[in-house]
């Protein structure tokens, strides 16, 4: 596939209290990002299970980020202190087993950085765009298969 | 067999104008389980929202999508709508199209496109929906007041007039804080002591408000309006209904030369003491560590003289529990150690004193009646020099880098203090910058750089030198340039403020979190400045973050203001988003309980963990803990996420 | 040595103190030795304690709510920490005899250096927990760099790095030994047989799946897993799955401090636990 022709899949998990918030922030100022961007909304990215990660790369995302509220700030007192350390094992488990380590990213992004929200999945969609699609992770038959909902 | 509507906000043109909402409604409607799909051009305006509760009715809609803006902004009112129209408020999902399409996106073919996505994740996500309760728990109408300085005092008065019971507790012998150690206060000049002491009196004599004294907060279970507190009443040594304040004990004391807290160590106490003579409650504590009786047995003096037989050798700590609804964290500040900054030679000279020492000195009822000496030699300074951000705003990593925000202010009131006792005395302040927001701020500085002719340079001071008896002082003047050596005879140190000692394990006790600098950490810093990040506790004061009297005052009422907003009720509604095991599938591993910030999981079962709803504030850090999936947590379930996770990376 | 192993757990048995033993007895392939719980002395006869003894028995612990005398090897008395901390054993019913172990050999090899690797590099020679020893904890092993595999596979280039996990996991065959023989794995039932969960394995027909299956299996017992190297063992394709497991362990030593699962029973994992210090190093 020509890099030109490549529309990556990105999933961004955000917490509900600062990151959610940062992304309609970027809204209500009018920043613009990549169009490619998806928000799933999490009470806090401490939720955000590595199986979700996984599971998105499986269904043809080709970026996943994690965003949450900056150590120290989260609404849940400490939270964002266990994604962190899940977080940073599961980056450096792909990497170890073979996968773009840039393809996945854990951004703070406070209630107040809207452009920071912006500008990180800018800059991100961007190096999604030099890793081109993803393939390792990907689960042809899915995706493959079209717009077959799979059953539970 | 499910029903879903899906409702497209045109948003006037905020949405339409960047997405082709028709094609939205057009490509959802085939998405499975849409039961009908519509566009209108303001689905929160009351039409709309009637839309929407008609649309249940007439289709017997089992699950409701609005594709419009932020769920920050309306998630609430739809779900209002969909429960009067007898739809449970749970089984409506939010697609941001505004926010986060149309707002930011401008070419309309991708954002149409993503839109859709949006909505179909929700889709995919309200499928797996299921009906959610809040449940109620009871309000114990008491407060508990940790910190018993002005903002501890200002909150318990405010919540005691509103009604309620309120117990104070504070760990030194007195109630006051630090603003009963200052003189005057700026930018009006107030005696510091005239304007507290009539409320510690207040408080003291409030039936509503209960004073613990050097006490301190043992144990801490329970949630928003259910807390159980235990508080340690360490020994005073000194039976509170028999003493009567007269002072015979202290007077008699043989030990003497213990330096005084309140005095910031300028002269020293007894061993028995009040803290200072406005005391509240007026009740004496033996010092264990330095009493003569408690270290070798003999003395007793202080028993022997008491008249009304209160002094007790024999009394123990002594732990109450109580309960309470709500509860301000007021626990204050503490200037920072000079240790580590050698360069102004507090340590070396008896002339370096900080600005709370010379709060005390300046005081008429502090060591030296009010007068300005040095403390070397006695003798009146000619000159006096100030030093400002001393370990504030500090990039040697030896002190705090945040600004202390009451210094710039302090500093031009001592300044002035000192020129209206002696004009002729010379003051300068070495400054980085003076920073004077505030009501009439600017002007007091003014005046004291203007009127009163204090000196103010701009510059570091770089190192003083204790010789004889004068102190050199090696600065640099920035706006000038130039290499300044100077000689003054007394030095005032603006020493940064930090968290008193206690802040970060009384926050901890409460499930209360506090920042790299251990201020307390507010639930919002703009919209919520007085919560915490949990539910029924409150923060005032200098705990927070450093400030002022009148901010603080401010602070604490704002949070009693909350904390009666809380006692009023008389139920709580619980958030139904909270977790839950599986008891089929969980073993009981305790993984979860580790990571839980709130002590909501408990294994009392023995079989299985199980959560209290009412702790529990649905973080969701147990579900992702638990590797078997037998912990999921209610509105964000493991089903609920990856169905929006499949359907948007389609 | 097995000797006096028999005579003490006959002694324990007969007085009382366990109602059952758990050991090992012959098997029916020349070097098998099974797992077995004793009931009586006379059953103990066939207690078997030799180097193919390599199964960690701590696993066959969880639940006991009966007396239980356990014999287990230094590495072993890890898991049993780790399962006591995760409250799957009850150690009041447990009496464990800690055993010397010079290191295990593998079950096809016949010949003298037929040792597995996972002794080779053993760091766990002394035991972490007993109520009596017999024999001695041997002395720490002279090659013991467990982790340069990891390092090995660290070294690669990426698409090689990918290139060697999807050749060995396209020979997983699901057949489920590394997660039942796994002592951390002991939920009621994994999250890849729950159907409630989207989770569960379909048709096996994507390599992804198993991929997706050993990333996580290996993540839900990070800061759990021991180093025991049961899943290495118990693979029948020969998958090297204890290098997912050091990959992890030698990330959190790095990461979060040095930690060894199941040294006691009560320090918090590190993926429980955090500190705010450190982990600003974690440069995420």
């Amino acid at each position: 596939m020509q890099i030109t022709d490549f529309n990556p899949n990105i999933v961004a998990f955000c917490c509900n209290w600062c990151s959610y918030a940062g992304a309609d922030l970027a809204g209500t100022s009018r920043l613009q990002y990549p169009v490619q961007v998806r928000i799933i909304k999490v009470p806090c990215s401490c939720r955000v299970d590595p199986l979700f990660i996984l599971r998105a790369f499986q269904r043809g995302a080709d970026g996943v980020a994690v965003c949450g509220c900056h150590p120290g700030d989260c609404h849940y007192a400490t939270g964002n202190y266990y994604t962190r350390r899940r977080m940073a094992l599961l980056h450096n488990m792909l990497d170890f087993m073979g996968i773009e380590r840039d393809r996945m990213l854990l951004q703070w992004v406070s209630a107040a950085e809207g452009a920071k929200f912006a500008k990180t999945m800018t800059d991100f969609v961007e190096n999604i765009h030099m890793l081109g699609k993803n393939t390792r992770l990907a689960d042809w038959r899915v995706v493959n298969a079209g717009n077959n909902e799979t059953e539970s | 067999m499910e029903k879903i509507g899906v409702f497209v906000c045109h948003c006037g043109s905020n949405i339409k104008g960047n997405v082709d909402t028709a094609a939205v409604v057009e490509q959802i409607s085939h998405v499975d389980g849409v039961a009908m799909a519509v566009e209108y051009p303001y689905m929160c305006a009351e039409a709309g929202q009637a839309m929407i509760r008609n649309a249940i009715t007439e289709h017997g809609l089992t699950g409701v999508v609005v594709a419009a803006c932020s769920p920050r902004m309306h998630e609430a009112t739809f779900r209002k709508a969909a429960e009067r129209a007898g739809l449970n408020s749970y089984m409506v999902e939010i697609a941001n199209i505004r926010e986060q399409c149309s707002w930011v996106h401008r070419d309309t073919v991708s954002a149409t496109k993503k839109a859709v996505a949006l909505a179909r994740a929700a889709v995919a996500k309200v499928h797996r929906n299921t009906p959610l309760h809040p449940g109620e728990s009871s309000v114990t109408k008491r407060a508990l007041v940790v910190g018993g300085g002005i903002a501890g005092i200002q909150a318990a008065l405010d919540i005691a007039e509103a009604g309620f019971e309120v117990t104070i507790v504070e760990t030194t012998p007195s109630i006051g804080g630090k603003m009963a150690q200052l003189d005057k206060t700026f930018p009006t000049l107030d005696c510091s002591a005239c304007i507290l002491t009539p409320k510690m009196v207040d408080a003291a004599g409030h039936d509503n408000i209960a004073i613990h004294t050097y006490s301190e907060i043992e144990k801490v279970e329970g949630f928003v309006g259910n807390f159980t507190v235990s508080i340690r009443k360490k020994a005073r040594s000194v039976d509170m209904d028999k003493c009567t304040g007269c002072g015979d004990c202290w007077a008699k004391c043989p030990v003497k030369r213990v330096p005084s807290e309140f005095d910031s160590g300028l002269c020293n106490r007894t061993a028995i003491y009040t803290p200072f003579a406005q005391a509240v409650p007026n009740v004496p504590v033996i010092d264990r560590t330095n009493c003569v009786k408690f270290k070798t047995g003999r003395c007793g003096l202080c028993r022997t003289v008491c008249q009304p037989g209160a002094i007790d050798f024999d009394q123990q700590d002594e732990i109450i529990t109580e309960n309470f609804g709500a509860v301000v964290l007021a626990t204050g500040y503490d200037t920072i150690s000079l240790d580590k900054f050698g360069e102004y030679a507090y340590h070396d000279s008896p002339d370096v004193l900080t600005a709370l020492e010379f709060e005390r000195m300046t005081n008429a009822a502090g060591p030296t009646d009010g007068r300005i000496v040095r403390m070397s030699d006695g003798h009146k300074p000619k000159s006096i020099t100030f030093i400002q951000c001393v370990g504030s705003r500090d990039i040697t990593n030896r002190g705090k880098t945040y600004c202390s925000k009451i210094c710039c202010m302090y500093t031009a009131k001592q300044a002035i203090l000192i020129k209206d006792k002696y004009p002729d005395v010379d003051v300068q302040v070495f400054y980085i910058d003076v920073r004077t927001p505030g009501k009439n701020f600017d002007e007091f500085y003014r005046r004291a750089a203007e009127e009163y002719g204090v000196k103010y340079i701009k510059g570091q001071v770089g190192k003083v030198v204790n010789v004889g008896d004068t102190l050199h002082i090696q600065a640099v003047d920035m706006l000038e340039g130039r290499h300044m050596d100077i000689q003054t005879d007394m030095i005032i140190l603006a020493t940064a403020i930090q968290p008193s000692a206690t802040a970060k394990t009384t926050a901890g006790m409460f499930s209360s979190s506090v920042d790299q600098n251990h201020f307390m950490t507010e639930a919002h810093p703009k919209l919520r400045p007085v919560e915490s990040h949990t539910a029924g506790v409150f923060l005032a004061g200098c705990g927070q973050g450093p400030k002022d009297i009148p901010e603080t005052v401010a602070q604490a009422s704002a949070a009693a203001a909350k904390v009666i907003g809380l006692l009023v009720k008389d139920k709580l509604m619980t958030n139904p988003c909270t977790a839950a095991t599986d008891e089929d599938l969980c073993n009981n591993c305790g993984l979860c309980g580790n990571v839980c910030p709130y002590g909501a999981i408990t294994y009392e079962s023995k079989l299985t963990a199980s959560v209290n709803n009412a702790l529990c504030q649905g973080c969701g850090a147990c579900v992702v803990t638990c590797p078997s999936g037998a912990m999921d947590l209610h509105g964000f379930t493991n089903r609920q996420l990856m169905a929006e996770v499949d359907a948007i990376c389609k | 040595m097995l000797e006096i192993m028999k005579q003490r757990a006959k002694e324990l048995l007969e007085s009382g103190r366990v109602v059952r033993v758990l050991g090992w007895q012959r098997g029916d392939f020349p070097n098998l030795r099974e797992p077995v719980f004793f009931t009586t002395a006379k059953q103990l006869d066939n207690l078997e304690y030799d180097r193919f003894c390599a199964a960690n028995l701590s696993k066959y612990l969880i639940g006991t709510d009966v007396p239980t005398l356990a014999f287990l090897k230094p590495c072993d008395t890890y898991s049993l920490n780790q399962l006591v901390k995760e409250r799957q054993i009850n150690r009041q019913m447990t009496y464990i005899i800690g055993i010397g172990c010079e290191g295990s050999a593998k079950l096809t090899d016949m010949e003298e250096n037929g040792t597995l690797e996972r002794c080779l590099v053993c760091t766990k020679t002394v035991h972490a927990a007993f109520d009596e020893l017999i024999g001695e904890d041997a002395a720490p092993r002279e090659k013991n760099d467990r982790f340069a595999g990891v390092g090995e596979i660290e070294a690669m280039e990426i698409a090689a790095r990918y290139t060697f996990w999807q050749d060995h996991l396209a020979r997983c065959i699901r057949c489920n030994a590394c997660r039942n023989i796994c002592p951390v794995c002991h939920c009621k039932k994994c999250v890849f047989d729950n159907t409630k969960y989207d989770t569960a394995q379909r048709a096996n027909a994507s390599a992804f799946e198993e991929q997706m299956f050993h990333i996580i299996r290996a993540y839900h017992v990070a800061g759990r897993c021991t180093d025991c190297g049961e899943c290495n063992r118990a693979c029948p394709q020969a998958i090297p799955l204890h290098l997912l497991n050091r990959k992890l362990i030698s990330d959190i030593n790095h990461m979060f401090g040095e930690y060894q699962a199941g040294t006691d029973t009560e320090t918090p994992g590190p993926l429980t636990n955090f500190d705010i210090e450190m982990d600003k190093e974690v440069g995420l």
